[in-house]
């Protein structure tokens, strides 16, 4: 089923937390609500739910306004942070719970019910915890366990609100793949809310990236990555370099520095920030010239596939790091000794006006 | 106001301190602590508790269950046990609901409406007493009109079911309030979006988690509607056998020198002081165990 | 948009209607017809009646009685609750549960208990005799049902912070050269002390107020052994209820202070623990 979220705006007093949101949620897909911590993602995810109402805008579910309709009512299952599973009961009992609430009309016979309840355990594959308490579970046991309670009515969303939050990093990692394998195999149209972007690119098919209450960017993670919209998507995902300047002509200066690079669509004289990957730097050692930035070598870390040199600029890049990735034959072509003085030459730049 | 009685995890934290070179005291400073401390409590607490049973006891078992038996000590149970039946029920559904007012919702003022929970902690019985006769005693504001319909609130049993209400009016509220403030209310949401109503939601969520410290509550209330002596005396009127409580009671007798008799009476009323104690520490021990299973 | 105001759960105008509602008749009518009726009072009136020599010899025994038993509650209550929390000794978990007798113990049945121990010719008070010491029936007999009535206040305030603190705060003091007591002094004490306050604060308030256990061992002497309650209670049975309401509304005025007081110490303390309570 299809989510869309049409203006929504909503403030809790001064502060606004969603201004003016509009998305698209395709049927059948799995897609990140990415961004810093008081970003919206939780507050947007929480009024799909209905757990929340906007001040203004409308939530449309199957292309039906469901802005008046109470959560309730909704069918959609949420997965709260910390699983807000019913602590006095069974595994069972809470996987069983929401289907035991059906008026009697439409409730399924303690049999069905049973055989459902295993159906879905199975599925997280836990149906040998069925009669533990949830608090002699594992997170990673809870959060799974909150999952099928949520399944068990059958939603036609799926909504997850940092699934992965209050776990430790291996387990995180384990449960991001099996969330993955299940949407796969269930198809049925989620949305989580994550603050971390390597969660968010490896798991979804597409990625809102969130700011200040405002979407930044929404792609597949491919073209997040490697197209980065705004500063901020750029600054957010992934290690970046950035040099704070304006644009010269043909290319961006740094204090007495020149960066070649064409900043097409910017006039010259405007106030710009330019990023580049690490992997988007190089190092020379041949100091004559005011092309590229100088910086003296901090740190040469040369234990991975790839060498890292971690950097403190100088001049007008006094203050500032810098973190270059180069592959171990260049840095041994190199030779750097720490306390070196260098020059940084950016393959590649992205610049954004100020 | 009742921060002194709120329900408190007991645990051997003892250890915790006396295994570690930093936190333990030298063994003479540790035990001369204990010495004053329990010469203390012996001296305020637990002497009174045994003089009442000795006292109850010095002219034997006879007068003492003689002093029970008598007609006007039965009507006083009665009577007790009355004002306590309305009293605890009542407010039971009253801290209920402004528990869940208060803890699930966000509106204005309700710091303040905490505070005027609170408010009859901190008045005196006495003074409870005396604004029901404000109201409702013969000069009071409806008072003309109650004797106009020959209905008696003040010197009868509603007056006392009355000031009953009101000086055990904040028990419940105040132990609930705390309790699922800190409980939060996800699982109450995760109820709703799974389909469960609002009583559904109440009933097989909020209530099995709260049920200890309600159960605290109504002990504590049950206690002190069976034992308040000011508020009740002041809107009773002392009619032998038809207003007075067990505490007005234990009072007249005492004050006709009746003095096995009104140990006697009084002894009961300790016995139910035991007995909340008792029920208290074990609610305490099963919420202890409760807690435990769910961290 | 329009939209009407929804909650997820549901019963908020139920419950707070509910509330409002049986505060009201329960609490805040009656209590307002205590001001009502004073008002009927002049000024000068109502001065006159509540400063009257007897009247005021009340409210220094009152007050000065129940400073004092805060302040006695203060000291042991301490001592009780850092003995019950840091040591083992027999007979503990009975002295734990039993702490909070003046709670359960109907105030009637204390007072007269208190009076039969320390009465001349009772267990305690035939022992202090010899010593001059008279307790019952004089100011001294006030202090103790007062020091009875409010002790588990400062224990179970206490009780509760000295259970939650972190034993590396005084590891951490000890490995700086603090000795024990000045550990306490400038460590332990200061993050009790907002509790303690609070705890002593609870007392005073319900010591102020206190009618049942202190009206059998205090002798009622006027001038000397009449506390406020008590003469709320002689007006009333002396059919001067303007009087009677007059006093209440000096120790009404006194109990809202004191509560506003109390519940800043409260928000004290969990601010200095980061608990709460």
């Amino acid at each position: 089923m299809s989510i869309q979220v049409q203006n929504i705006h909503k403030a809790f007093g001064d502060f606004v937390a969603l201004g003016d949101v509009s998305l698209d949620f395709p049927t059948g897909e799995l897609v990140a609500l990415l961004g810093p911590s008081g970003c919206g993602k939780t507050t947007l995810l929480r009024i799909i739910a209905g757990l929340e109402s906007a001040d203004g805008g409308r939530v449309l579910l199957d292309g039906e306004d469901a802005s008046d309709t109470h959560v309730r009512e909704r069918h959609v299952g949420f997965v709260f942070q910390h699983y807000a599973l019913f602590r006095h009961m069974s595994v069972f009992d809470n996987v069983a719970f929401g289907l035991r609430m059906k008026p009697r009309s439409q409730r399924p016979s303690e049999k069905a019910i049973r055989t459902k309840v295993h159906d879905l355990l199975k599925l997280v594959q836990l149906d040998w915890l069925a009669d533990r308490f949830p608090a002699q579970l594992s997170g990673g046991q809870r959060q799974r366990i909150a999952l099928a309670r949520a399944l068990a009515v059958e939603p036609r969303v799926l909504l997850l609100d940092e699934p992965f939050g209050a776990l430790d990093a291996k387990v995180r990692k384990e449960l991001r793949r099996w969330l993955r394998r299940l949407h796969d195999e269930l198809h049925i149209t989620s949305i989580f809310v994550t603050h971390d972007q390597e969660e968010a690119l490896e798991v979804a098919d597409r990625v809102v990236l969130m700011d200040h209450g405002k979407v930044e960017q929404i792609g597949t993670p491919e073209e997040v990555y490697r197209h980065p919209a705004t500063p901020f998507v750029y600054g957010f995902l992934g290690a970046v370099n950035h040099f704070s300047g304006h644009v010269d002509g043909q290319s961006v200066r740094v204090g007495d520095e020149v960066l070649r690079h064409a900043a097409p669509d910017l006039k010259h004289g405007d106030e710009v920030i330019a990023f580049a990957r690490p992997h988007e730097l190089d190092i020379v050692t041949d100091l004559a010239g005011t092309d590229g930035v100088p910086a003296r070598v901090a740190r040469v870390l040369s234990f991975g596939v790839t060498a890292r040199v971690e950097l403190d600029g100088l001049n007008g890049a006094t203050g500032q790091h810098f973190e270059v990735e180069l592959t171990r034959e260049r840095v041994e072509a190199l030779a750097l000794q720490e306390g070196q003085t260098v020059r940084l030459h950016p393959q590649r730049l992205r610049v954004f006006a100020r | 106001m009742a921060g002194a009685t709120s329900l408190h995890a007991g645990g051997d934290v003892a250890a915790r301190f006396e295994n570690r070179a930093a936190t333990r005291e030298p063994a003479w400073f540790k035990w001369m602590l204990i010495a004053v401390s329990l010469t203390f409590f012996a001296l305020f607490l637990l002497m009174p508790l045994i003089a009442v049973f000795v006292e109850a006891l010095r002219k034997g078992w006879d007068t003492y269950l003689a002093a029970l038996i008598e007609p006007d000590a039965v009507s006083a149970i009665k009577l007790t046990l009355i004002a306590a039946v309305i009293a605890v029920p009542l407010n039971l559904t009253f801290g209920v609901a402004a528990a869940w007012a208060i803890t699930k919702f966000n509106f204005r003022g309700k710091h303040l409406l905490i505070t005027l929970i609170d408010l009859p902690f901190s008045v005196s019985p006495v003074v409870a007493g005396l604004i029901y006769v404000l109201v409702f005693g013969a000069q009071g504001w409806f008072g003309p009109w109650l004797q106009g319909h020959d209905v008696k609130i003040i010197f009868a049993v509603p007056g006392i079911v009355l000031a009953t209400i009101f000086v055990t009016f904040p028990f419940i509220a105040r132990e609930l309030i705390p309790l699922m403030q800190a409980q939060g209310k996800e699982e109450e949401e995760a109820a709703v979006v799974l389909g469960a109503n609002g009583w559904q939601t109440f009933w097989y969520v909020t209530l099995p988690n709260i049920k200890w410290g309600l159960m605290y509550g109504v002990i504590l209330c049950n206690a002190r509607a069976m034992g308040e002596f000011g508020a009740v005396s002041v809107v009773s009127g002392h009619i032998r056998g038809l207003t007075n409580t067990m505490p007005l009671h234990v009072e007249i007798l005492y004050n006709e020198y009746q003095f096995a008799a009104a140990f006697a009476v009084a002894s009961l009323l300790a016995l139910l002081a035991l007995v909340t104690l008792a029920v208290k520490t074990w609610v305490e021990y099963q919420a202890t165990k409760a807690k435990d299973v769910t961290e | 948009m329009s939209r009407r105001a929804f909650q997820v759960l549901p019963g908020f105008n139920l419950t707070l209607g509910y509330t409002l509602f049986y505060l009201c008749i329960i609490v805040l009518i009656p209590l307002s017809a205590v001001f009502l009726k004073t008002s009927q009072l002049g000024l000068s009136q109502f001065w006159d009646v509540v400063t009257t020599p007897r009247v005021v010899a009340s409210y220094k025994l009152s007050f000065g009685a129940s400073l004092l038993a805060a302040a006695i509650n203060a000291v042991f209550g301490l001592g009780l609750a850092w003995a019950l929390v840091r040591y083992s000794f027999p007979g503990k978990k009975l002295v734990d549960a039993l702490i909070d007798l003046p709670f359960a113990l109907p105030t009637a049945v204390a007072g007269i208990a208190l009076t039969a121990l320390y009465a001349p010719n009772g267990w305690l008070g035939s022992a202090l005799e010899p010593l001059g010491i008279k307790v019952a029936f004089t100011p001294l007999g006030v202090l103790v049902s007062l020091v009875f009535i409010g002790l588990p206040f400062v224990v179970r305030t206490v009780q509760p912070i000295l259970e939650d603190l972190d034993t590396e705060l005084e590891e951490a003091a000890a490995s700086l050269g603090a000795r024990r007591w000045q550990t306490f002094r400038h460590v332990t004490l200061p993050i009790l002390l907002p509790a303690l306050l609070t705890g002593f604060a609870l007392a005073f308030a319900r010591a102020v107020g206190e009618y049942g256990s202190v009206i059998f061992i205090a002798g009622n002497i006027p001038m000397v052994s009449e506390i406020t309650p008590l003469m709320i209670i002689t007006k009333l049975e002396q059919y001067d209820y303007t009087g009677a309401t007059a006093i209440a509304v000096v120790m009404l005025l006194f109990s809202f202070v004191l509560l506003l007081a109390i519940n800043g110490l409260q928000a004290w303390t969990e601010k200095a623990t980061g608990r709460n309570r």
